[in-house]
């Protein structure tokens, strides 16, 4: 996408030419430029305060105070709390990043794999439609169901498997997971749907198992499908608010609801600050390993 | 197409995906029926059947703060996605079709930024400016935090469009004395109008999906039914949500299906990558 911008122009270009590849440049601007103050006054510089803000200190309602510069709320990230809470968080990000992926992708592949077009299509609808039904009411369907006579908590019951679900760390996770599962299977079924299956054919042609000639065509074809799947369970399960606020209870804390407490009950912007700017850099990590692995081609 | 044929996996496997693949569908699928069908309950509590009722639909609608919130949804949710579909197209035109103008990559980079971000990190940022340039929180609040992550998400719905548009098309267009306003409308705005209206739908939903960014910019008075929602549910689990929620899933629907329908139209005229 950026290889045309880089070519240099060529030496001997006529005057006129270069007159008009300036007004080009002036109007690419002016039609950037609406959205480029709006993010720049409500994104760029709202980030650069999180991070000043980061360094300042407490005043008694909790807002920060710009006189007194320090390191206390960086200092604070250390303590155990803090680390517990990040722990858990990162243990159930990752969870449910590989969980999705394992539930997802034999899913995705038995979409992809359907002989007919029109079947296929029926089936795409069917998870688009979970993939666009707001989050909340999805969430809260597993609020009712692992309540104290729900279905599922009253079938564990019977079953011997488990007496109380809501409020613990497994549904916590199972509502982690059935949020975020369309997130993985739609990049995963466009990336296996739009596959050359002809290659697979030819690998069994030279005599690979059906196992092998998927490990070794399949699996890496898709791999922009598994990658633009992780990031996109992975980076939303890290900062997960509403699933662990309803389904979770006082020790299932995780990373989105501590920073949202310091900022209503707690009172502690300056720390808040610091939380949601350490958390940003690790997403912002974790994005750039997205795209060196060149995942850019989805 | 490319119909996969022995290719794909032996019968064994095939019936174990086939099995699968029912069983996520019913995980996707029952927890949802089951908040729809317990919406038309009788009952007060939702662990028992009261026989079919519309007695919560009917609360629902004369339930004042509820239904102010649904209107400071739909007030949020229309006016963010005008104003950020208007601003994300002209930011992906900038991007797609002028090779090269001052701080382009800086620009390119600005957008993609409030996609990856989590919400919470959005909505703890825009609280904090609102505070320091004390702008009071209300329902503008809410809209401007809205517009600010789907003028992003417009762009790039909108983008990827315009990545696989012929230019040359409105090179002809030129060369057929169109001004450059007649070119736009008459040629390249017909041809990306799918990507306009798949970022507009975007936008309106994950506006109306938003809790978190809300609950944070919020003013009094102010609130969007998520986040009123939201509050209920915290406090107790009751048939109402129910019903809300099937109207909730319904407005989404109508989402879905008319994004679809209205691809299904575009495609059925002549595609525009066709020699």
């Amino acid at each position: 996408m950026t290889t045309t911008e880089e070519r240099p122009a060529p030496a001997a270009e006529p005057e006129f030419e270069r007159r008009a590849e300036r007004a080009k440049a002036v109007r690419g601007f002016l039609q950037a430029l609406p959205s480029y103050a709006y993010l720049v006054f409500f994104f760029a510089i709202p980030l650069l305060i999180v991070f000043v803000f980061s360094f300042a200190s407490r005043s008694r309602t909790g807002k920060p105070v710009l006189s007194d510069w320090n390191l206390d709320s960086y200092a604070k990230l250390l303590q155990p709390v803090v680390a517990e809470i990040a722990a858990r968080s990162l243990w159930l990000a990752l969870l449910n990043t590989v969980l999705c992926l394992a539930i997802g992708y034999p899913f995705a592949y038995w979409l992809a794999t359907r002989r007919s077009a029109r079947y296929r299509a029926v089936l795409l609808v069917l998870v688009l439609i979970p993939f666009w039904s707001n989050f909340l009411v999805r969430t809260y369907a597993w609020r009712v169901l692992l309540g104290e006579h729900g279905f599922v908590t009253e079938l564990g019951r019977a079953l011997g498997l488990w007496d109380k679900l809501l409020f613990t760390q497994p549904a916590v996770f199972i509502g982690l997971l059935y949020g975020y599962l369309p997130f993985m299977v739609l990049p995963l079924y466009a990336a296996l749907e739009r596959m050359d299956w002809s290659l697979v054919e030819a690998a069994r042609d030279l005599y690979a198992s059906g196992w092998t000639a998927f490990r070794k065509v399949t699996l890496p074809l898709s791999r922009p499908g598994v990658i633009a799947g992780s990031i996109l369970v992975f980076i939303p399960s890290l900062g997960a608010y509403v699933t662990p606020d309803i389904l979770g209870g006082a020790k299932t804390t995780l990373l989105g609801n501590y920073i949202v407490r310091q900022f209503t009950a707690a009172r502690n912007w300056p720390f808040g600050a610091a939380l949601s700017f350490v958390v940003l850099v690790a997403m912002l990590i974790a994005t750039i390993i997205y795209f060196r692995t060149d995942a850019r081609t989805i | 197409m490319n119909v996969p044929t022995h290719a794909a996996a032996s019968r064994t496997t095939d019936r174990a995906l086939s099995v699968h693949g029912v069983a996520v569908f019913l995980f996707l699928y029952v927890p949802i029926l089951l908040l729809v069908v317990f919406s038309f309950s009788g009952a007060s509590n939702l662990s028992v059947w009261g026989g079919w009722s519309l007695r919560w639909y009917q609360k629902m609608f004369s339930n004042d703060p509820l239904l102010r919130s649904m209107r400071n949804s739909v007030v949020v949710a229309v006016v963010s996605t005008g104003i950020s579909t208007v601003l994300g197209t002209a930011a992906a035109l900038a991007l797609e079709r002028y090779r090269r103008w001052l701080g382009k990559r800086t620009f390119d980079a600005l957008l993609y930024l409030p996609v990856i971000i989590p919400d919470v990190t959005m909505g703890v940022m825009l609280l904090m400016w609102f505070t320091t340039i004390s702008w009071p929180l209300s329902l503008t609040t809410i809209i401007l935090s809205h517009i600010a992550f789907n003028i992003s998400f417009v762009a790039i719905v909108v983008r990827a469009r315009l990545a696989n548009l012929d230019p040359s098309l409105e090179e002809a267009a030129a060369d057929l004395y169109a001004d450059r306003w007649q070119a736009f409308r008459r040629v390249t705005l017909p041809l990306i109008m799918p990507g306009i209206v798949g970022g507009a739908l975007l936008a309106l939903t994950l506006s109306l999906d938003d809790v978190v960014i809300t609950s944070l910019v919020q003013g009094p008075g102010s609130t969007t039914l998520p986040v009123f929602v939201f509050g209920l549910i915290k406090r107790q689990v009751t048939p109402e949500i129910n019903a809300v929620s099937t109207v909730m899933l319904l407005a989404s629907m109508v989402l879905v299906f008319g994004s679809l329908a209205f691809q299904r139209d575009t495609k059925a005229e002549p595609s525009p990558e066709a020699p």
